[in-house]
């Protein structure tokens, strides 16, 4: 085995093992924090992962999107409402996990199975495009995948709508149901869900 | 184009020439730019000390360092050393591993996006594909490790300062990559190494910041947002927040998070210069004086000058506007957390938008200006 061969594959164990281990840790922690950020671990290796695949822009996207955007805003948000509280415990914890425990399994021996069954067609090294992707990507973006493209700069707009209506009150100055005036204080403070029905 | 110095070619023949393999000779040869590049960036944040702690004197008329070495020039080692032996206190109901990896994770991506600075045409460590992406891709781990360290310090401020810390960069790095967007846009390639040739046309007249002055502005203000520098230095606020994320540090954690805004300050000051400034261009182009003096361009000493004159001329724009965000620093006061959100959100994203636009068009109209 060459030198290039070796590195490549201790990185690639490595880093699935960093995968591995971070997800079990995600799902198996009883603190929420760590759990944030060993998801941001794993944002990590899998980028680590579609480096060692050639694919350096899906790499840096990766970091940039779920690393810099989404976990960052999960843990923001878990220290917003750093709230120390104590969860009522569940009476049928035990059978709950057993029940979770076997779904799991059971996607994750169909997965095995696909695998397994599915004959993967490998690009070969020579047919491998690496620093070309960038354009490759942006060509197939602009051409036979622009609807999806599209459809999904429509969606993130209608969430950020919908994220900065629910966010201000002022929107809506009536509830909906009752007709009542909306209390236009601060968000922390508790008051009705707009849209509850007030008896 | 010419390709210059190639000093990776020079020392892989050299190290063949006595029998090694050319896999070896590679290795041997990677952590060469990489232990350079540290030392040129730890090199970098002692001089920035240096300039940061002369500079505040002149601005407040008083004198500064002077005892340690000529002007105090040895102060800021003095300043590393006294960190290096000072005790690492973790505190009592801190959490310890987060605490450990707060500035680690601060750190890290800093040094990292050096990878893609360029000093020269052969002269950065790697011309990697996605270029300026992987600094802002690299740039957007940062806020985790202030979140991580604010949160395992278990303290009011500490976890205030990490909030802020996290909200800023997120609100400015969108304008900042936009402004890179427009710049990518007019070279029609995301590495570093192209983006300063396509300035190199006609010297200083070909410069970015003639064609991007708005996108100079933006890039250059979310920079200093993103190093957290006054006017913007809101997680840190003194009088506020006594030292934010950092207050209950000490030690050589202290340091590192030290070390790391000045690395950053550092590294944004040069991609400033390399993305709108020209990056290693000299001012006149050094063709024009090759053929001037009348000497071939892949001369030898021709070949030395121009890599000596491109390291020169990079650090010295970089200084030039490390000197003025000193300057800022210790001349403006602070913004508010709402002004600063409110200049982030509504003035600087619309702009960087309308300048991306705006781009696009005048690139469509004028393919040759606006690169083609």
């Amino acid at each position: 085995m060459s030198i290039a061969v070796t590195t490549q594959f201790i990185c690639f164990t490595v880093l699935s093992i960093v995968v591995i281990i971070g997800a079990l840790g995600v799902v198996l922690l009883e603190s929420i924090v760590y759990s944030a950020f060993l998801l941001g671990g794993v944002f990590m290796s899998v980028a680590g992962l579609y480096l060692l695949l050639n694919a350096s822009f899906v790499a840096a996207a990766q970091v940039l999107v779920y690393v810099g955007a989404v976990n960052v805003l999960i843990i923001f948000a878990i220290m917003l409402v750093n709230k120390k509280e104590d969860l009522k415990p569940i009476n049928d914890i035990k059978s709950r996990r057993i029940i979770s425990t076997s779904i799991c399994l059971t996607l994750l021996s169909l997965l095995i199975r696909v695998d397994l069954t599915n004959v993967w067609s490998l690009a070969s090294p020579q047919n491998s495009i690496g620093e070309e992707s960038t354009i490759r990507i942006g060509e197939h973006l602009f051409s036979d995948y622009l609807l999806p493209f599209e459809v999904a700069s429509v969606l993130l707009l209608m969430a950020m709508i919908g994220a900065i209506v629910l966010a201000r009150r002022d929107v809506m100055s009536k509830d909906i149901s009752t007709g009542l005036p909306v209390d236009q204080e601060l968000i922390e403070k508790s008051s009705e869900p707009l849209l509850t029905n007030k008896n | 184009m010419e390709s210059g110095l190639d000093l990776e070619y020079s020392f892989n023949e050299f190290l063949k020439g006595f029998g090694l393999s050319s896999e070896i000779a590679h290795i041997i040869w990677l952590p060469l730019p990489m232990l350079l590049v540290l030392v040129a960036a730890v090199v970098g944040v002692l001089v920035t000390v240096w300039l940061e702690r002369k500079i505040s004197a002149a601005a407040q008329q008083r004198i500064g360092p002077e005892y340690a070495g000529a002007l105090g020039v040895l102060q800021p080692i003095a300043d590393g050393l006294k960190l290096l032996v000072k005790e690492d206190i973790i505190p009592a109901k801190a959490d310890g591993i987060l605490f450990t990896a707060g500035p680690i994770l601060v750190l890290v991506p800093v040094i990292l996006s050096w990878l893609i600075v360029p000093f020269g045409q052969n002269l950065l460590i790697s011309n990697v594909g996605i270029g300026i992406f992987l600094w802002i891709a690299l740039s957007s781990i940062q806020p985790i490790g202030l979140l991580m360290s604010g949160y395992a310090s278990n303290n009011k401020y500490s976890l205030l300062g990490g909030l802020r810390a996290a909200a800023q960069s997120i609100s400015y790095e969108i304008p900042l990559a936009l402004s890179v967007l427009a710049i990518v846009l007019m070279t029609n390639s995301l590495s570093t190494i192209d983006i300063v040739n396509q300035q190199s046309g006609a010297g200083i007249l070909s410069w970015n910041i003639w064609r991007q002055p708005v996108g100079f502005i933006v890039f250059w203000i979310c920079a200093l947002a993103e190093c957290e520098r006054l006017p913007f230095d809101l997680p840190e606020a003194e009088e506020e927040l006594v030292a934010g994320y950092q207050t209950e540090y000490a030690g050589m954690k202290f340091a590192l998070f030290y070390l790391g805004s000045y690395i950053n300050l550092i590294l944004s000051a040069l991609l400033v210069s390399i993305l709108y400034l020209g990056g290693w261009g000299f001012p006149i182009p050094v063709e024009l004086i090759a053929k001037f003096l009348n000497l071939p361009i892949n001369a030898p000493f021709i070949e030395v000058f121009t890599a000596s004159i491109g390291i020169v001329m990079t650090v010295l724009k970089a200084y030039l506007l490390v000197f003025i965000a000193i300057l800022l620093r210790w001349t403006t006061p602070r913004v508010r957390i709402d002004q600063l959100l409110d200049l982030g959100w509504k003035f600087l994203l619309p702009i960087s938008l309308a300048n991306l636009l705006i781009t696009a068009g005048l690139k469509l109209a004028f393919p040759q200006f606006f690169g083609g």
